[in-house]
């Protein structure tokens, strides 16, 4: 076993760190406060330093960085609290696009993508399939030289300010469901499209995206007819090396022992005095440190060419838990201090604590329900039968 | 005295791995068997096979314990070829050869260490001194010692492979209290003599993890059985040896838990940075010890659930049982990786060595005793019966760690580093 980075990745870690000091700081977040998680400075940077094109394989036109640095970037980016959410979605359509899509698509969607231009969302999710992504019911039906598509999806978080969605269609109603899916890269330009926020119990929205007759050229396809499952797969593969929420704790646990350590009680004794807390805190850090193991053991993985599942799944279960009850405990701590919310001017550091713990749930849901996941270690891992 | 030194050229590592694949180390050990007793010299690039092995090696006229010696090189070949690569690699699994060794370890106590043996022990003092002799032989106990004192040379990496297997059985022998003492004493220095004998396992060592009260150290780790004590208090190190082990104590995992009387203590060479170092490999060993425990209670808790069925099916159908296991199967293997980082990181000096060496400790004990409390409960009664192994799982899974001390003051001592001193406490 050997826990240490080669050199040339120990260097581009200190050139992340560098340009996140030049080029994001924290107060850059209150662009996030209408609700959007985006940062464009801060993603056209990205762009400029070819960082979005990093995890694509070079002989598909990105920058062939390995899954060591990437992970390297992802982790920087994390404890910088620098929304990495556009940076993941760009990544992974444009791996798709380069490894499913027409010409078309590779020579003038995927180049305005890794330079920073275009946006894209994700649109797999449905209002009646979530967890079960392929039962997805939106409906694509050839008519001629094109695509028509009727349907809704959920969850299409930044399609208000993207440009495309990545959109997964049922073409065939008639074969078992994991057949008959295929995918589209659709412009939001298209006639036909209404985009509807969805507020949610954090202070970041979503949206619903519907889809009324739109009709696209064979062009927009990605991926064989029927054919989307393996475009699935490809997306899955590529969230190895950017997919994040390894790193979402110490933000938070750092905010909390700042707190605990400056508050002064009515006894002069601080809240870091109390052996309470002291180990709460000290637990969570030791969660950080777990967390990493994963994250590492993960990109090592990825670097060697091996498809991860349940080691991916494991990562996503324990860093998601462990983020809620961190979120929890460090919230709790504050007591009615920690009620205040970001609008607040007194909240403590702009009110991250209890915004995070706000935001908390959500992260034990997408990509993978920790249910979804324990199913997934409990087959794929211990090797019990299948139980549904 | 045993000396049995290898060396080794040019190594051929698919070679060792096709033995130990083969099943022919086992073989061929039971062919040989015994001790050599005087200076082993082998060039093994000349060898093809076992069988070549033993022809060599009764051609010398010396009768050695081919496992010992297949360890040894096996230790050879995997710090050989970790050597240029050790500075930067991110290698979060067990290389070609450490699995080769953990094989190899996993066989020798898969056979040499069933759970009755570990019940028999149990009956007694919590030791197996036969068992203790083999894992001797196979040069366990020397094997992290520089080869200057008769030790393998090999780092505290390969070491852990083995507590890894020796957890995973609940090995009724001291080989992490024994191990970590005598690397103590070497790096104490003038204790050549005592090194080079507890190396080769016929002495045995342990050490005080608290500091005595007066002259006893109370529930001592392999107390009643030690003939060497090390222990610290107000920044001195001091050994004890030639008092008579201590009297067990019926204890929760039967464990060779004893009191032991340090009254004519000598000081050794040893400061307060070198006894926590001694500690921290206890508890990084400790914490790697646990996981193999804790896959163990897992994999039995899994095939029982393979087997049992109630309401006409197989309870592992359940899916309240199968998340249980698949939190604790997450929950151990973030252990594993954290146990072996901190295991590498005081075998390469890493700044934060010290601290990951605690938290590993506290995050495996923990992850441990949930997979066996898991494991007992998918069990049903029989999980609380006598007769099933995953109970002894518990108990040791309960019982390790409070041989330091309650796990709150460890927290406690962690987030003293972390956060710095209670505001008004001396």
């Amino acid at each position: 076993m050997d826990f240490s980075f080669p050199p040339e990745v120990e260097a581009f870690r200190t050139e992340v760190k560098a340009f996140l000091a030049d080029n994001f700081d924290e107060s850059m977040l209150d662009v996030t406060h209408d609700g959007t998680m985006h940062v464009p400075e801060l993603h056209a940077a990205l762009a400029a330093e070819g960082w979005l094109a990093g995890p694509v394989p070079k002989e598909l036109g990105g920058g062939g960085r390995t899954a060591l640095e990437s992970i390297v970037l992802n982790e920087e980016m994390q404890l910088a609290r620098a929304p990495i959410d556009a940076m993941g979605v760009t990544v992974i359509t444009a791996a798709i696009l380069m490894e499913h899509g027409s010409d078309h698509l590779k020579e003038t969607v995927v180049p305005a993508l890794l330079n920073g231009e275009a946006l894209t969302s994700f649109g797999y999710t449905e209002p009646e399939s979530g967890s079960d992504v392929a039962a997805a019911a939106t409906k694509a039906v050839r008519d001629g030289d094109e695509w028509v598509i009727n349907g809704a999806k959920m969850w299409t978080t930044m399609a208000h300010i993207a440009d495309y969605v990545i959109l997964l269609t049922r073409t065939d109603p008639n074969v078992p469901k994991h057949k008959g899916l295929t995918f589209f890269l659709v412009p939001f330009d298209t006639p036909g499209i209404e985009i509807q926020p969805v507020p949610t119990m954090a202070t970041e929205r979503s949206n619903a995206t519907f889809y009324d007759d739109v009709r696209l050229s064979d062009d927009w396809r990605v991926g064989e007819v029927n054919g989307g499952w393996a475009v699935m797969k490809t997306a899955l593969k590529y969230e190895r090396g950017v997919a994040g929420g390894q790193f979402m704790s110490p933000p938070v646990i750092d905010a909390g022992i700042d707190w605990a350590t400056n508050q002064e009680r009515a006894d002069g004794t601080r809240p870091i005095d109390d052996p309470a807390v002291r180990e709460r805190l000290i637990r969570a850090q030791i969660d950080v440190e777990v967390c990493r193991g994963f994250a590492y053991h993960c990109a090592d993985l990825a670097n060697e060419g091996a498809m991860f599942g349940v080691e991916g799944s494991m990562t996503k279960l324990f860093a998601s838990e462990t983020f809620k009850r961190h979120c929890r405990e460090i919230h709790d701590m504050m007591g009615a201090e920690g009620l205040l919310t970001l609008e607040s001017p007194e909240a403590h550091h702009g009110g991250l604590i209890e915004e995070a713990l706000r935001h908390s749930p959500v992260t034990a849901i997408y990509g993978g329900t920790s249910e979804i996941n324990r199913n997934m270690v409990a087959e794929g891992f211990l090797g019990l039968p299948r139980a549904r | 005295m045993v000396e049995a030194t290898c060396v080794v050229r040019v190594l051929e590592q698919h070679e060792f791995q096709r033995w130990i694949l083969n099943g022919e180390v086992r073989a061929a050990r039971l062919a040989l068997g015994g001790f050599g007793t005087e200076e082993l010299r082998v060039e093994v690039d000349d060898f093809v096979n076992v069988a070549d092995v033993e022809g060599e090696l009764q051609a010398l006229g010396r009768a050695c314990l081919l496992f010992r010696y297949l360890s040894i090189c096996l230790l050879r070949v995997s710090s050989c070829l970790h050597e240029p690569a050790m500075i930067g690699l991110m290698r979060t699994r067990y290389s070609e050869d450490e699995v080769a060794v953990r094989d190899a370890f996993f066989d020798f106590f898969a056979n040499e260490c069933p759970t009755t043996t570990v019940r028999a022990a149990a009956k007694g003092t919590g030791f197996d001194p036969a068992l203790w002799s083999s894992l001797a032989a196979m040069g366990a106990p020397g094997m992290a010692l520089p080869e200057s004192l008769g030790g393998a040379g090999a780092a505290l990496t390969d070491l852990a492979v083995v507590a890894d297997v020796a957890g995973a059985h609940l090995a009724p022998v001291p080989l992490i209290e024994h191990a970590v003492t005598t690397r103590a004493l070497a790096r104490a220095g003038g204790h050549d003599g005592l090194v080079a004998e507890l190396g080769e396992g016929s002495t045995l060592a342990t050490l005080a993890l608290r500091p005595p009260t007066g002259d006893t150290a109370r529930l001592v780790p392999a107390g009643a059985v030690a003939d060497v004590i090390l222990h610290h208090r107000n920044g001195v190190t001091s050994i004890n040896r030639g008092n008579a082990p201590g009297i067990k104590l019926p204890n929760t995992a039967d464990l060779p838990l004893a009191h032991r009387v340090i009254s004519d203590a000598t000081a050794i060479d040893l400061d307060s940075d070198g006894w926590n170092r001694t500690v921290d490999e206890w508890r990084a060993l400790m914490a790697v010890a646990y996981v193999g425990l804790a896959k163990r209670a897992i994999e039995i808790g899994v095939a029982y659930t393979k087997e049992r069925i109630q309401f006409g099916v197989l309870i592992g159908t359940f899916q309240a049982l199968q998340h249980g296991f698949a939190d604790a199967a997450t929950s151990v293997e973030g252990a594993h990786l954290l146990a072996q980082r901190a295991i590498w990181a005081l075998e390469t000096d890493q700044p934060g060595a010290s601290r990951l060496a605690g938290m590993a400790l506290l995050y495996a004990a923990e992850s441990a005793r949930f997979a066996a409390d898991r494991s007992v409960q998918y069990h049903g009664g029989y999980g609380f019966s006598e007769e099933y192994d995953i109970q002894l799982y518990h108990r040791h899974a309960t019982a390790w760690i409070l041989q330091l001390g309650d796990p709150a003051a460890e927290y406690a001592r962690l987030a003293d580093a972390e956060f710095g001193p209670v505001k008004g406490a001396a």
